[in-house]
């Protein structure tokens, strides 16, 4: 067992809080800046889209996961970013300027989005939510004189100085440097005043406001930040893809955003990304088991759309803090050995009480 | 262009200008109960158990599917088909809130919500692979297919006319359930505060069971109405989100909201469609409810909405 002796405030906030930590994190460093080397082109494509998908799954995360404000239209901001990104890349503007613009301009609509969020909560603004995503998907379809409609629009390599990133390997690592950075900015923002007051609004609206936190103020802000993540995460799947349609940003994208999160983990950094890892990697395993099902099963369209009904159904009834969670009890287990008790994570009973008053 | 033609003619032709409108206006009626009709569903879950269900509109189409199947394999006649699939979709109704539902009973919102996401594309996984039916379109023969009442120069299909009359009886008994019956009372207290229902000797997980019996009853109905227009596939579910503006605009805890927030809700998209350049008629429903969230709340038949601490 580790004890951590705490002797200042500053060592309570520290990102890597032991030994161990430095150096699992590090190994893993090491193994992202290792795989171009070790692993085939498919996979790196793969690995690659894990990252782009944790960081929209961060996105979401911070509005769903720690501010308590969920989202069925999250997919939208994918395709402001996109579409942004495809059309100032084909203007000619650099591509980080045009990233910036992306997660700008994905901002400023979250903020749009956010504002029925101060009047409405829970259900409303999933619809409200829902509603925006339908209307966006609808505008990319029509506005054909820039977004080329229900055919697409091509993008190039994104290019910087000069230098094309034509290559797997090349885009990887860019994907990985933003996908760092944004996980540590994250990270960053969640030990600070402002993190705290999102997790304070999760917790109960009530009691954040009567600590002095301004709620517009902050839910907003969420908005604004987890649209921002979207937007980049956008701009880097449409260099990735190299080809954009509106349907790619659709109701279904939304859920399959939402599943990624909360399979993987709400309230957790880890979650984003293991949950990417879970929308990636699982059509593989699937297409694994194909082999062993019998044909009119293995071979159906339906097959995947129903594993993942499943598997959201286990998680939400069985795990509700998702892979990570799971991973959580896996490590007090090994830590506590042998008296790891079994109803040390139990579910308190709770019953429901509604919020509608006559 | 046909429409841009028609919309030419129509301003030259100010008598037919408004028979055309009284038309648009009867098939947003129509379409508007069919959306009230799955809207129920919703309602009828969120009024009962305070769990908002995004798997209606899958259960709408698992309801068409028995349907189509025992008409097709087992040769029933269409009023026999109605009740076996009624019966069907009860029973799933039962089995969904006693396997899945009653487990995470009492936790977050949220997970309940995505719980039926998951269920939601479970059922769609399962029918879309029953071989032989799951990737067709189907169509629903029934009796009064292809029949049209024609009133002056307005048209309207008795489909359609099935549709607004069912959904008026339907929202009537439900109306008169959980205003009149101590089984809709009993639901309505169960919703509100789930401990002081227990303390007052309501069995509240019978009680849950049994309003998803009826959701899945409600959805049977909504399917196997739905199934002439829309025809049956199983991405039909989808239309249930078309539903969803409808319950919202209605104020979600109210029957009747449901209904008029339907009407409203098909009105709206049939003018649109007419009147605005193309592609307004889908999101027609959506920029309304954005907008009524924004603007007000609950704006309709809506229960006021006030978190205690």
């Amino acid at each position: 067992m580790r004890f951590i002796f705490k002797t200042s405030y500053l060592q309570d906030i520290r990102l890597a809080r032991h030994g161990g930590h430095v150096f699992w994190y590090g190994l893993l460093g090491l193994a992202l800046l290792a795989a171009p080397w070790g692993l085939p082109e498919y996979w790196l494509a793969q690995l690659t889209f894990v990252l782009i998908y944790g960081i929209a799954g961060l996105g979401l995360m911070l509005l769903s996961g720690y501010t308590g404000q969920f989202s069925l239209g999250h997919a939208a901001f994918l395709g402001v970013g996109a579409y942004t990104q495809a059309l100032l890349t084909a203007m000619g503007w650099p591509f980080f300027l045009a990233l910036a613009c992306a997660a700008l301009l994905s901002a400023a609509v979250g903020i749009v989005v956010g504002l029925p969020a101060l009047r409405v909560k829970g259900i409303y603004l999933a619809i409200a939510t829902l509603a925006f995503g339908f209307i966006v998907e609808e505008s990319f379809a029509r506005w054909e004189s820039e977004t080329g409609g229900n055919k697409g629009i091509f993008l190039q390599p994104p290019q910087i100085m000069g230098h094309a990133f034509e290559s797997s390997e090349g885009f990887y690592f860019l994907c990985l440097v933003i996908a760092v950075a944004c996980t540590l900015a994250i990270l960053n923002l969640l030990r600070a005043p402002t993190g705290r007051a999102f997790v304070a609004i999760r917790d109960s609206e009530v009691s954040a406001q009567s600590m002095g936190i301004h709620l517009a103020y902050y839910k907003t802000l969420s908005f604004a930040l987890s649209a921002a993540l979207a937007g980049i995460a956008g701009a880097l799947y449409a260099h990735k893809l190299q080809f954009i349609t509106p349907e790619q940003f659709g109701i279904v994208q939304s859920i399959d955003l939402l599943l990624m999160i909360v399979i993987g983990g709400l309230g957790s950094v880890h979650g984003a990304f293991l949950g990417a890892m879970f929308l990636i990697f699982m059509p593989q395993l699937i297409g694994l088991g194909k082999d062993w099902l019998p044909e009119s099963i293995g071979q159906s369209p339906g097959l995947q759309t129903f594993v993942y009904g499943a598997v959201l159904i286990a998680f939400v009834m069985f795990e509700p803090l998702g892979i990570y969670g799971r991973w959580i009890k896996v490590r007090a287990w090994l830590q506590l050995f042998p008296f790891y008790r079994r109803g040390m994570f139990k579910r308190q009973k709770s019953f429901q009480k509604s919020e509608r008053l006559r | 262009m046909i429409g841009i033609y028609a919309k030419r003619v129509l301003c030259k032709n100010k008598g037919n200008a408004s028979v055309q409108f009284v038309q648009l206006l009867i098939s947003g009626v129509a379409q508007g109960c069919s959306y009230g009709l799955i809207a129920l569903g919703f309602v009828l879950i969120y009024k009962a158990t305070e769990i908002v269900s995004f798997a209606q509109g899958e259960l709408m189409m698992v309801g068409a599917f028995i349907g189509v199947a025992v008409m097709a394999y087992l040769e029933f006649p269409f009023w026999l088909a109605v009740i076996a699939s009624m019966a069907a979709m009860a029973l799933l109704g039962l089995l969904l809130e006693r396997m899945v539902i009653r487990p995470v009973l009492g936790q977050p919102a949220f997970s309940i919500v995505m719980l039926t996401i998951g269920i939601g594309y479970l059922l769609r996984g399962l029918v879309t692979m029953i071989p032989g039916m799951g990737t067709e379109t189907l169509t629903l023969n029934v009796p009064y297919k292809d029949v049209t009442m024609a009133w002056g120069s307005l048209i309207l299909g008795a489909e359609q006319l099935a549709v607004i009359a069912v959904t008026t009886v339907l929202c009537a008994l439900l109306f008169v359930m959980f205003r009149y019956t101590r089984m809709g009372v009993a639901m309505q207290a169960a919703s509100q505060n789930q401990l002081a229902a227990y303390y007052m000797g309501i069995p509240v997980q019978s009680i849950n069971g049994l309003v998803w019996a009826l959701a899945g009853m409600v959805a049977a109905v909504a399917g196997l109405l739905l199934a002439p227009i829309t025809f049956v596939y199983a991405n039909m579910g989808f239309i249930g989100l078309k539903a969803f503006p409808a319950a919202v605009v209605g104020g979600f805890g109210s029957l009747l909201g449901a209904i008029v927030g339907g009407l409203v809700i098909g009105i709206i998209e049939s003018l649109s469609g007419f009147y605005l350049p193309e592609g307004f008629k889908d999101v027609a429903a959506y920029v309304v409810v954005l907008i009524m969230l924004m603007v007000r709340p609950n704006w309709l038949f809506g229960e006021r909405l006030v978190k205690k601490v």
